[in-house]
């Protein structure tokens, strides 16, 4: 119990219908990386809140070596040692990595800021670390993955002792996942703790020495990670027996080439991207972060330009030069970012489900309700959308909630092709079923499914064909007995290496 | 959840409770406010102010604003008073204002649908041009003697119902219909909601953008027409500031000012309020320095509320983005436990 670095007993938290926590008690050991696991809704981020000091609890304590604590806000942690590393990182883009540094506790000198001091601690520190960037550089100038390691860097040297990281991998590329990885493990070496939350297995396996498992609120398993497996945590994660790499495919009979693009291209983007999908066919493109591979169904769609090249629907040539030529000829594409160009966040399920369908709810010069709700009543049961009503505001709704509705959307303008561009990131184990059950339904429906995942496992689980694209280029068409991660990584990182 | 829907729907008809309250409270300071003539008279007021205020909704929901709606009403205003006094014509002197209001708004249109300009600066800029162009036109003299033409602004229909009352029900009807029952009502919401999400929703946002100008540029003609009418002038200095006052009425009938929310009947009431409080404060006898005061209290308590209603949930934008994902989305077994983020922001 002593030896503990940061543990939570009996904690429970109520919202108001709902309660998020019920009696959790954890224990995160010094110098070890603990991985929280469990759906979305399971009540993770509540109990990350109650740490970081964002809420209080109802009931239970939270003690830090040993002391009891009572943690009011976000410097409150940071002043017992507890720092978080959000799921998307919180920077102001035009501030230069000194100021990030320290800002919150600028330092100040006769009532004026000791820039000298800033700039030359920031400097300091980099060097420390071995990142040779330029203090006075602006966050907007780098990338994601830098600007994580910056915000933990930070955080070590505000002398965090416990780091929260929530999906830290979600944003950035393969490789850097590796260097985030080693940083970890620096840190642990120190004695440091790491709370991990991460809905990818391998991750959790890899980094993890001790695993915990929330699901409606309280823990089900917390225990060394040698002695879990990823079945049983997932199996632990929703309650049931979901077989682990079992995905609702089904053999469908493939019908007449609905969709097939010719010669796409699009200077320093992509080039000569020949692609086919044929009614009833789930078509897989997979590459790496940067391979271009959103672009070009971004530039299908009519979100981006195209240079060069050709796209057909059921046999004709069609010039998708906006989404709405797109939507009229029957393609659809379901954005990888969800908040940016998904979801219209103050308006309600029923009014973001219809959004691009305006014509079958409003005609005859008025709107048409009975018409409206009936649409979005079939497919808010269908997909078991998880919300009081249709007229939910859809930014209170989880994230696998606010894709089925997205899904739903695109499902009631009828389309004959699907770009689905990551459809199942960052939701939970649960609703990424649910979405590969409706994926497995409209191939039934003899409709054209064009997916992008960085999922590999998803990938071969439910494509018929699948794509692989490495810096811009087409690099290899495999079937599913060439299927395995590694061909598929292979291909995806062959021309990297060639430069 | 129940809980958070009831504590939104009361918000969503706060502003309907408090134009009662304020309703009630003017009725007992003053017997002369219950008085027909001066409850008309209210309206009347606010005729112009209101019509103005829808043109401001509408932009505001769909993500943009005009300032340049005082001037440019002045401009129509005194091109329809110049257009009657040669023509004799009602009719074509109210068309005349209307399409002055309709240009100006169209060139505000281009540069901000199709050159991407901020609607802010582009519209200060014609603020400018249309407050130039009406003193050139006129060389800053009144334009006098109307005749007839002050009937749009000081007649009634069948001897009571004031004709500005009347533009005024009909504008509110019609402006109802274009944002509940229209495909562009729809669109002007997801527009100002979340612009690339309706893009990519098939949704043609510059000319959802066009449109919106089009409506503002219609109502501000009209409002310019009423408003020379009811003073019985050309004024070139008209409506100075009144591209403020249009844009108090919205934001305090509960129109997001970053877009996406908001509805007429929000606006109406906003625009009463003003109206009343401005009336029952002549009619108690406040002077008008006073009430200026008052008008600004008002506002800043309206948004201030507004806010502070929110905060519990506003409070985890600090530290966490309204992102995808677990992170910030409320637990889906739950419905609702966890604040919505975007929901804070702009409920």
């Amino acid at each position: 119990m002593s030896d503990a670095l940061l543990s939570v007993q009996g904690v429970s938290k109520s919202f108001p219908g709902v309660k998020a926590l019920d009696d959790v008690s954890f224990e995160v050991r010094p110098g070890t990386v603990h991985a929280l696991c469990g759906e979305n809704g399971a009540g993770k981020s509540t109990l990350m809140k109650i740490i970081n000091g964002i809420y209080q609890p109802d009931a239970g304590v939270v003690r830090v070596r040993g002391e009891q604590v009572q943690i009011k806000n976000p410097l409150d942690a940071r002043a017992h040692g507890i720092a978080m590393i959000s799921q998307e990182l919180n920077y102001v883009p035009e501030m230069t990595i000194a100021e990030s540094f320290f800002l919150g506790r600028l330092p100040r000198r006769l009532g004026m800021l000791d820039w000298r001091h800033i700039r030359g601690e920031a400097r300091r520190v980099l060097a420390e670390e071995g990142l040779d960037y330029p203090v006075n550089r602006r966050l907007s100038t780098m990338t994601v993955s830098e600007i994580q390691t910056l915000e933990i860097v930070r955080a070590v040297y505000h002398s965090a002792d416990v780091l929260i990281m929530d999906e830290p991998t979600s944003a950035i590329a393969h490789r850097e996942v590796e260097s985030l990885f080693a940083k970890i493990r620096a840190l642990v070496a120190q004695g440091k703790s790491i709370i991990y939350i991460s809905h990818k297995m391998d991750e959790v396996f890899e980094l993890a020495d001790d695993i915990s498992v929330l699901r409606d609120g309280t823990v089900v398993s917390s225990r060394p990670a040698a002695e879990t497996s990823s079945d049983r945590v997932i199996a632990e994660m929703v309650g049931r027996d979901l077989k682990h790499q079992s995905y609702p495919k089904e053999q469908v009979p493939l019908g007449d080439t609905v969709f097939e693009a010719t010669g796409l291209s699009r200077e320093q983007v992509f080039e000569d991207i020949d692609l086919r999908v044929r009614a009833g066919e789930i078509v897989g493109l997979a590459g790496l972060i940067g391979a271009g591979r959103s672009e070009v169904v971004r530039a299908v769609f009519g979100l981006d330009p195209l240079d060069r090249g050709e796209v057909k629907i059921d046999g004709e040539v069609v010039r998708l030069t906006n989404p709405q030529k797109a939507i009229a000829s029957g393609v659809a594409m379901l954005s990888e970012d969800r908040r940016l160009v998904g979801i219209v966040p103050q308006l309600s399920i029923k009014k973001n489900a219809t959004l691009a369908s305006l014509p079958k709810v409003i005609h005859g010069g008025f709107a048409r309700p009975r018409e409206e709700q009936r649409l979005v009543d079939e497919y808010f049961t269908k997909m078991n959308v998880k919300a009081p009503s249709t007229e939910t505001k859809i930014s209170s709704l989880s994230g696998g909630n606010q894709q089925k509705v997205l899904l739903a959307r695109w499902l009631i303008a009828d389309p004959k092709v699907l770009l689905l561009d990551e459809p199942t990131r960052g939701i939970d184990v649960g609703a990424k079923f649910e979405i590969y059950k409706i994926m497995t339904e409209l191939a039934r429906q003899g409709r054209g499914i064009l997916m992008i995942s960085s999922e590999l496992p998803e990938l071969i689980g439910m494509c018929d064909r699948i794509y692989v694209m490495s810096a811009g280029r087409l690099t290899a068409e495999l079937t599913p007995d060439e299927y395995s991660q590694e061909t598929i990584l292979k291909h995806a990182m062959n021309e990297i290496e060639v430069h | 959840m129940p809980a958070r829907l009831k504590t939104f729907d009361a918000g969503r008809y706060s502003i309907f409770i408090i134009l009662v309250v304020v309703f009630a409270a003017a009725s007992l300071l003053s017997e002369n406010f219950l008085n027909p003539d001066n409850l008309f008279n209210v309206v009347r007021q606010v005729a112009v102010i209101t019509i103005l205020a829808y043109g401001a909704m509408t932009l505001i929901i769909g993500g943009m604003i005009d300032l340049s709606a005082g001037a440019v009403m002045a401009f129509a205003g005194v091109a329809s008073v110049m257009l009657y006094k040669s023509s004799g014509s009602l009719l074509l002197a109210v068309l005349m204002g209307v399409a002055v209001g309709v240009a100006c708004n169209l060139v505000n249109a281009f540069l901000v649908a199709t050159l991407r300009t901020p609607a802010f600066i582009v519209t200060l800029g014609m603020m400018l041009m249309a407050r130039g162009a009406v003193l050139e036109l006129t060389q800053g003299q009144n334009v006098l003697q109307l005749g007839d033409f002050i009937l749009i602004g000081q007649g009634n229909l069948n001897g009571w119902l004031p004709i500005p009352v009347l533009i005024l029900v009909v504008v509110t009807a019609f402006i109802w219909y274009l944002m509940n029952q229209t495909r562009y009502g729809r669109a002007v919401y997801a527009v100002g909601g979340n612009e690339e999400a309706a893009r990519a929703a098939g949704i043609a946002v510059e000319r959802v953008k066009y449109k919106a100008f089009l409506v503002n540029g219609v109502l501000v003609g009209l409002a310019g027409v009423i408003f020379m009418a009811r003073v019985n002038a050309g004024l070139p200095n008209a409506g100075i500031g009144y591209e403020l006052q249009a844009i108090t009425a919205p934001i305090i009938g509960g129109t997001s000012f970053s877009g996406g929310v908001g509805g007429v009947f929000g606006t109406l009431a906003g625009a009463l309020i003003v109206g009343i409080l401005g009336n029952i404060m002549n009619l108690i006898g406040i002077g008008s320095y006073v009430q200026q005061i008052v008008m600004g209290l008002i506002i800043v308590v309206a948004v201030a509320y507004d806010v502070f209603s929110k905060r519990g949930k506003a409070k985890t934008t600090i530290l966490k983005n309204p992102a995808k994902g677990e992170g910030t989305t409320p637990p889906a077994a739950g419905q609702g436990a966890e604040p919505a983020v975007g929901a804070g922001r702009r409920a």
